[in-house]
């Protein structure tokens, strides 16, 4: 009756609802000379491909999957080529880290891959768990210019070639502005030092009491001396970094930034340097810079437009500030005369930029998670 | 300078702050205890089932031309696939088979379980293609000739589907047969003969566990499609007795509740059914019903699910998108498109309501002609569908 089995359960067709098939995603950044790669990989599948449950308790634990981040390297990195003409690019691991997607946790690999040199035609060759899943997709996503592309890998398609450059320099320009402003508008923690240092920009310090400012003129030259001190400082910083000239540890950076946002708020509690903050404004915007190229190189460095995207970039970080300010001090100029400016705006403002920051400063600078994702 | 205490205040503060933005968007981390679980696998290595994979992995590693271990390897794969609803175990049956499906005549063997998964993934024409190579090398193979039942009653070409289910007649138990008629007699017009006869069917004791949740389901669908409510409820739980899990039995029993309005019923049978999207879906609608909070939830995780399988560019799952969007997203016109994109695939009853209610809420009649076609070309016996049918031709849009 061996038929009669078989039927028993092969009648029944597997709901197609059933959650999602394997899939891991690549992100290539194209950069000057190099390309940039964050590749997720489902926990269950690399389980499945090289075995991370140590205690076999059926349950994958951070220590399981941190043990095995050496093989979990080299098999991934053994089934993935990227090559630049005849030239094979040499892969280097950056970090692992994890990250959720909508199927469970995945393996997230940092790396960097040199291709010796500028690439015009980047050709990709993947062959991750097709031979254990013949269902696996590798979903990639090339962003170059702040464009991108994708592409999907399956079996039946495993290499994929990309051309790099001959784009439109005005939409690349554009691009670039767009990111920019963006970048300012949702990067909180820049517009909270900015806020922070305008704050009190329409007040004047009078024998240790705030007073409202008289003309818009000096409110004015102050506001332009913070803003322009601070622009000034995150462009040279950005270039410097995004021309590879320096390299600063982002934890540093990240934390750095947090601080100043902690330090600009207590100056407007305990003020000592009123009439200086364009200094402040100058010496952390350096390190603001800095927090800005790494948002650049994620949106992928092209190689023959470095400084127009670069310059591009930075005008729209510019614009976006601008808009900041444009947006505040109008306000903060009619406001300044009330009881309520000092005390509440001022003092309960510089307050919770403070209370926020702090809480940066102690995830970025201990690397630990304050609140749950 | 500053006390403890406002300091304290200060952190909660911002925390409380960054907790409201921060949940918003997720980014890659490194966390900072080892004992975090991090993932939960489907099974663990003492599992007996996983012993028995990993046997038949060794098996099938050491010796690679052995079709045997691999045809088992492969069907151990399927099967777990369809209880666990995980369909990362059809892609892994596949590759098991691959190197004799690169073979010019590859084995039926391999062809057979290639076609149950290309069923599975809605490539039913290769399904097809598949199972008519394995019958003209083995025209008494009645599992291949069952599966090809099913896929052409999937495709609504019944007279074709019935003549494939008659080939069973000497080759497998009369139920088989009964159970693979009965499938199609019940909804193209002989709903009563269909209950009769698989109601003596299920009476046998004779039966496994799955085919009595096969028969079990085939009589409760039907009934539902007849109005029988309390018939309908006695054969699900007939279905539920056996104790084995099921996925396609947890969506169609989640559906009969949902149509009832008994919500409840629908948490209590669906609550931990959060990993595959039908039931996660089903959950989420009487979740709405009942206004609880867990809704937003499930709505969003639904909604990047059907992204995720977008940006694969797989369309399994577009009948259960067609009807996340018109019922949760209430987006009748990017519904109708993908009722009508799902239809073009697959035309079952349930294919059928999502276009004919899609077809409704976007006040396009023309759009529910095919299915009405369907109806009459077919005498279908569904009293939703007619009802449906009857409130669009009555309506002036």
């Amino acid at each position: 009756m061996r038929p009669l089995l078989v039927i028993a359960w092969l009648l029944f067709s597997l709901p197609a609802w059933a959650h999602k098939p394997s899939d891991s995603y690549l992100s290539l950044f194209m950069q000057n000379d190099h390309v940039e790669g964050q590749w997720d990989i489902a926990l269950r599948d690399l389980d499945n491909a090289i075995g991370l449950d140590g205690d076999c308790n059926g349950q994958l634990t951070w220590g399981e999957v941190r043990s095995k981040h050496v093989a979990i390297g080299s098999y991934a990195f053994s089934r993935l080529t990227l090559s630049a003409g005849t030239h094979t690019c040499k892969i280097q691991m950056l970090e692992q880290l994890i990250d959720h997607h909508t199927d469970g946790a995945y393996s997230v690999l940092r790396f960097r891959a040199d291709c010796g040199g500028l690439v015009d035609r980047l050709h990709a060759d993947y062959r991750l768990l097709f031979d254990i899943d013949a269902q696996h997709r590798g979903l990639l996503r090339l962003t170059q210019g702040g464009q991108t592309s994708a592409a999907i890998f399956s079996r039946e398609s495993p290499a994929q070639e990309f051309s790099i450059a001959e784009r439109s320099r005005w939409n690349e320009s554009i691009q670039f502005i767009r990111e920019g402003i963006w970048h300012i508008w949702l990067g909180f923690d820049h517009v909270l030092f900015l806020l922070a240092l305008l704050l009190p920009a329409v007040l004047l310090r009078v024998d240790g009491h705030w007073q409202a400012a008289g003309e818009f003129s000096s409110v004015w030259w102050n506001v332009v001396s913070i803003v322009t001190a601070f622009t000034v400082a995150h462009s040279l910083t950005l270039s410097l970094a995004a021309l590879d000239i320096v390299r600063l540890p982002s934890r540093w950076i990240e934390s750095t930034i947090a601080a100043s946002v902690v330090l600009a708020g207590l100056g407007n509690l305990y003020p000592m340097m009123v009439s200086r903050r364009w200094m402040i404004a100058f010496g952390f915007g350096l390190v603001h810079g800095f927090g800005f190229a790494a948002v650049l190189t994620d949106l992928g460095l092209p190689q023959d437009s470095l400084l127009l995207s670069l310059v591009s970039f930075n005008v729209g970080v510019e614009i976006g500030q601008l808009a900041i300010v444009a947006a505040f001090l109008p306000l903060a100029y009619l406001l300044r005369r009330s009881w309520s400016y000092p005390r509440l705006v001022l003092n309960g403002g510089s307050l919770a930029v403070i209370a926020i920051a702090l809480v940066w400063f102690t995830e970025r600078a201990f690397d630990l998670q304050l609140f749950p994702l | 300078m500053i006390r403890p205490r406002p300091f304290m205040m200060l952190i909660l503060l911002g925390w409380f702050t960054l907790s409201q933005v921060g949940a918003l968007c997720s980014e890659p981390y490194r966390p900072t205890d080892d004992a975090q679980v991090l993932e939960r696998l489907t099974f663990k290595a003492s599992d007996p089932v996983a012993r028995e994979i990993e046997i038949l992995r060794a098996n099938v590693r050491r010796n690679s031309r052995n079709l045997d271990s691999a045809v088992r390897l492969a069907t151990l794969y399927i099967e777990q696939g369809r209880s666990e609803g995980d369909p990362r175990f059809l892609g892994q049956a596949q590759a098991v088979l691959t190197p004799w499906l690169n073979e010019p005549t590859p084995p039926p063997a391999a062809l057979l379980l290639r076609a149950t998964i290309g069923q599975n993934v809605h490539e039913f024409n290769e399904a097809l293609a598949d199972l008519d190579q394995v019958l003209a090398v083995q025209p008494t193979n009645a599992q291949a000739w069952l599966t090809k039942a099913s896929v052409l009653q999937v495709q609504a070409r019944y007279d074709e589907a019935r003549r494939a289910c008659r080939r069973l007649t000497r080759l497998a138990a009369s139920h088989v047969l009964l159970g693979c008629l009965g499938d199609i007699a019940g909804v193209t017009g002989q709903s009563s003969k269909t209950l009769e006869l698989l109601r003596q069917v299920l009476a046998e004791s004779s039966l496994s566990g799955r085919e009595r949740i096969w028969i079990a389901t085939i009589l409760g669908e039907t009934a539902v499609r007849t109005g029988a409510i309390r018939d309908a409820e006695e054969y699900f739980s007939e279905a539920f007795k056996v104790g084995i899990k099921d996925q396609y039995l947890l969506g169609v029993y989640g559906d009969f509740l949902l149509d009832q309005g008994r919500y409840p019923d629908v948490l209590s049978l669906l609550h931990y059914e959060t990993r595959a999207d039908g039931l996660l879906l089903r959950l989420a609608l009487a979740e709405q019903a009942l206004n609880l909070s867990t809704f937003h939830n499930h709505l969003a995780e639904l909604a990047s699910r059907f992204a995720a399988s977008r940006e694969r560019g797989t369309t399994v799952h577009i009948r259960e998108e067609a009807r996340f969007t018109l019922t949760l997203l209430r987006d009748a016109g990017r519904a109708l498109p993908l009722a009508q994109t799902n239809w073009s695939v697959q035309r079952e009853p349930a294919d059928a309501r999502i276009l004919l209610e899609c077809a409704l809420a976007a006040k396009n009649r023309a759009a529910a002609q095919p299915v009405i076609d369907w109806l009459n070309a077919n005498h279908v016996e569904d009293f939703r569908l007619r009802q449906l049918t009857k409130q669009i031709q009555d309506t002036t849009f």
